[in-house]
């Protein structure tokens, strides 16, 4: 079984990390790259497919060059076989249609056709979810998404799922889909692995995928436009049908408490709060 | 029939016992699964540490995994002494002869690295004949079917099945009891250790003890700078730190009331120790143990149909006066249990590995040294209190203490003797009262003082890592009465303490007092002291839970 996790670099909005300018405006080039968080269980979810059924795991994004980072982690993360990059100019600035239309054409490229892709569940940047449904529907499959649990069928050409019902955690239902099938792993995600079969075949992959991280070009393949023979008005800002009008920064909400800071570690600054507090603790 | 998950055998937990079964099954082409609950075979363990080999056993961990030596051991152990203490007099005695009684090589060791290192390998090998190794397993209990032991569940895992269950899950092992082979009753059949791990750098540690770097030093403390409390103090060099910790009879801690820390403290503080501890005094790891008494405990047939008990699962750890052997005991046994499978299966009859494995303890001698018959003989008859009694008050008379003044070299001779010490009964004589008396009578006082401030109890807790989620203890009974000796029993709490597992408190309802105990299992090092001392109900914590030791 063939499955394909589909990642994307997103700016490291973590404090200390991410970076603004006086307007508010994100700065791109003093931010670090990183994966996209929610891409984590997406990763966890393909691994587990995996462990249980083997096969191989890739890993695709559509990127600069600069995500190879993003990759290795991603391989070091999943024990992934090999990684794609969708890479070049003309995909630059696209929205998330023209995202989609590019990986569906990436995905059919691939020597091996996928059984299973899985996406995670919104990007940090864009947060707006639509990629992994709109490259479900440029290559026509199933689609399952808000997925916390997978058992894949190979044999059986099915998969069984467990997902949150309009991403609402109280009311689960689980669905049955054939492969090949599209899945969006929800933030809740959590592999199992109950059997210690499958806790020593993760334990083996590990131990094969390090050495493997550590040699990322000689797994990496590099796709440009040309290669997947894509029309460059049809993908990039040239292709995208929606456009970003501008951002507005939102203010920050104005404090309307003070504060005063206590020095705890000397007793004689205790006190004054001590006699703040006194007055409430009779329950007034 | 439920369709189980099976392998041939299941080892479970991966210390030397554990790790010596797995290695020896795996030579035999065993498929075997290896179940180890820390984050790091060696993060749950703590042990003296001095592991030996014996030239009269069956195997060693050498034998079994070559470069042992070279690559998990701290330094070898080529100069012994106990020191017989009393105040700040002491008489000491070179006790070689007795070390090097029946002895290949004994190396000082602390566990996390050392079981990490064994455990490395086992999983290698486990891994060639179908099975490996997983941490962060917590095995619950014995799986059964139509009431016969049939394999183990496990917390993290669907049961397994198994043709052969070792069970080195330890001194509290879980599955020994449940199989009621093993229980917790009697504090009389179990020491507690308590250990501090103190950091040196190489280079002082050498100067200070006056050897190279590859020579190593173990000394033994008894007499009377322990309250009373029957037992003794150890001092082993390792690498780059020295391992300082103390082990007392459970019941006469319990009888006494005595607050463990605060006798390491006593050691650690005496002026003795200063020669070698100096001004600068850095503990890196406070730790903890429950010691099983083989002499009384070691299982004579600790078998019930597929499970084998290994090391201080079973009780096989011997402990008379000043030899102290567990894990070389654990690497025969486990190593035995394997043999005795491949036997048993090459028979057509796997199951009967079992009874297949008592026989060869008893053949290849492992159960003549756990319950040496002498013991048995002369040690229980002292332990009847009026010929205790007596024999102390010879031991303590004019002329008593004039024999020893006489002969100081027939008691050092008597030291040595392993025969002699195989008879040692378990009384305030041996361990308190004669030190105590040689002290006196033959010792020079101290000329030193001790700059060694030990940290304080919060400190030490502080600084071990715990992660428990649900409690795992449960306090059955919390009248102070019932469970009141586990506030001080216990190594990480203490009766002025409102920090530590168990806390001693008074509440007043309906107009009379109550003197209770509370119990937070946070900062627990899960010993299994409150189990034999106190009313509870116990259990290990998850897989990857609980206490993980760095040192071990």
């Amino acid at each position: 079984m063939n499955t394909v996790v589909l990642t994307k670099g997103v700016p490291d909005f973590r404090e200390e990390q991410v970076s603004f300018d006086e307007d508010g405006h994100l700065e791109r080039g003093k931010t670090p790259t990183v994966m996209n968080p929610n891409d984590r269980p997406a990763l966890r979810a393909a691994l587990q497919a995996k462990v249980r059924t083997g096969g191989t795991v890739s890993l695709m994004s559509m990127g600069p060059p600069g995500y190879e980072d993003v990759l290795r982690e991603g391989m070091e993360d999943v024990y992934a076989d090999d990684c794609y990059l969708l890479s070049d100019r003309e995909m630059g600035a696209a929205d998330t249609w023209a995202t989609a239309m590019t990986v569906a054409t990436g995905l059919q490229r691939l020597a091996d056709s996928p059984d299973l892709v899985v996406a995670g569940f919104k990007t940090a940047d864009g947060e707006t979810g639509h990629t992994g449904p709109q490259t479900a529907y440029c290559l026509g499959w199933p689609l399952v998404t808000h997925v916390t649990s997978l058992d894949v069928d190979a044999a059986a050409g099915r998969l069984r799922a467990e997902r949150l019902v309009d991403g609402d955690a109280s009311e689960v239902e689980t669905v049955e889909a054939p492969l090949p099938c599209f899945v969006v792993a929800d933030p809740e995600f959590e592999p199992t692995y109950r059997t210690a079969s499958h806790r020593l075949a993760h334990k083996d992959l590990r131990d094969a995928t390090q050495q493997r991280a550590r040699n990322l070009e000689d797994h990496l393949t590099v796709w440009d436009h040309e290669d997947l023979n894509l029309d460059p008005d049809y993908i990039g800002l040239d292709g995208s049908p929606t456009i970003v009008a501008g951002v507005d920064p939102i203010p920050k909400a104005p404090a309307e408490r003070d504060a005063t800071v206590v020095d705890g570690s000397r007793p004689s600054e205790l006190e004054p709060v001590l006699s703040e507090l006194t007055p409430y603790a009779a329950g007034d | 029939m439920t369709e189980h998950e099976r392998y041939e055998a299941v080892v479970v937990g991966c210390g030397p016992g554990g790790a010596a079964a797995a290695a020896a099954l795996a030579r035999n082409g065993v498929e075997t699964l290896v179940l180890e609950r820390g984050v790091d075979a060696g993060s749950k363990n703590v042990s003296g540490g001095v592991i030996y080999a014996e030239e009269s056993a069956p195997y060693t961990i050498e034998s079994l995994f070559p470069g042992f030596r070279e690559q998990a051991t701290e330094r070898p152990v080529t100069d012994n002494y106990i020191h017989n203490v009393a105040g700040d007099r002491v008489k000491t005695f070179d006790i070689g002869e007795l070390h090097h009684h029946d002895t290949a090589w004994a190396d000082s060791v602390l566990r996390r690295p050392m079981d990490s290192w064994l455990a490395e390998r086992v999983h290698e090998r486990t891994r060639e004949t179908g099975g490996g190794l997983l941490t962060e397993i917590h095995v619950t209990g014995l799986l059964r079917e139509n009431g016969e032991i049939v394999g183990v569940r496990t917390e993290e895992l669907a049961p397994i099945e198994a043709d052969l269950i070792v069970a080195a899950d330890g001194v509290n092992s879980e599955l020994a009891r449940d199989a009621g082979l093993m229980d917790w009753d009697d504090p009389a059949e179990w020491f507690q250790g308590v250990k501090a791990v103190v950091d040196m750098d190489p280079a002082v540690l050498d100067d200070r003890f006056d050897i190279d770097p590859d020579e190593g030093e173990a000394h033994l403390f008894s007499g009377d700078l322990f309250d009373g409390v029957r037992g003794g103090g150890f001092l082993y060099t390792n690498r780059e730190s020295l391992s300082i910790g103390t082990v007392f009879h459970l019941d006469s801690l319990a009888d006494e009331r005595a607050e463990p820390q605060e006798l390491l403290d006593a050691l650690l503080t005496h002026p003795l120790l200063a020669q070698w501890l100096g001004e600068e005094y850095r503990e890196r790891e406070y730790s903890a143990k429950l010691v099983p008494d083989s002499k009384k405990v070691a299982h004579e047939s600790p078998h019930d149909d597929r499970l084998v008990l290994v090391g201080d699962a079973a009780g096989q750890m011997q402990a008379q006066g000043p030899i102290i052997k567990g894990m070389n005991h654990a690497v025969s046994a486990g190593a035995l249990a394997a043999e005795a499978f491949a036997d048993a299966r090459s028979r057509g009859d796997p199951h009967r590995a079992g009874e297949f494995y008592e026989r060869k303890l008893r053949e290849e001698g492992v159960m003549a040294k756990l319950r040496p018959r002498s013991y048995d003989l002369v040690g229980r008859l002292s332990e009847i209190d009026a010929v205790d009694r007596v024999a102390t008050a010879v031991a303590d008379s004019a002329l008593g203490r004039l024999g020893l003044r006489a002969a100081p070299g027939l008691l050092e001779r008597a030291y040595n003797s392993p025969r002699l010490v195989a008879m040692v009964p378990d009384t305030g004589l041996p361990y308190v009262m004669l030190p105590t008396v040689i002290g006196e009578e033959l010792g020079e006082a101290v000329d030193a003082e001790s700059r060694v401030d030990p940290p304080e109890l919060d400190e030490r807790i502080g600084e071990l890592t715990y992660d428990v989620g649900e409690p795992h203890i449960r306090l059955v009974d919390n009248s102070f009465g019932a469970s009141g000796t586990a506030v001080t029993a216990c190594p990480v709490s203490a009766k002025e303490f409102g920090g530590g597992c168990y806390r001693d408190e008074r509440v007043r309802t309906n107009g009379h007092e109550e003197h209770l105990v509370s119990l937070d299992t946070q900062p627990c090092v899960e010993c299994g002291t409150c189990a034999v001392v106190a009313d509870t109900e116990w259990e290990h914590p998850a897989g990857g839970k609980g206490v993980d030791f760095d040192q071990g």
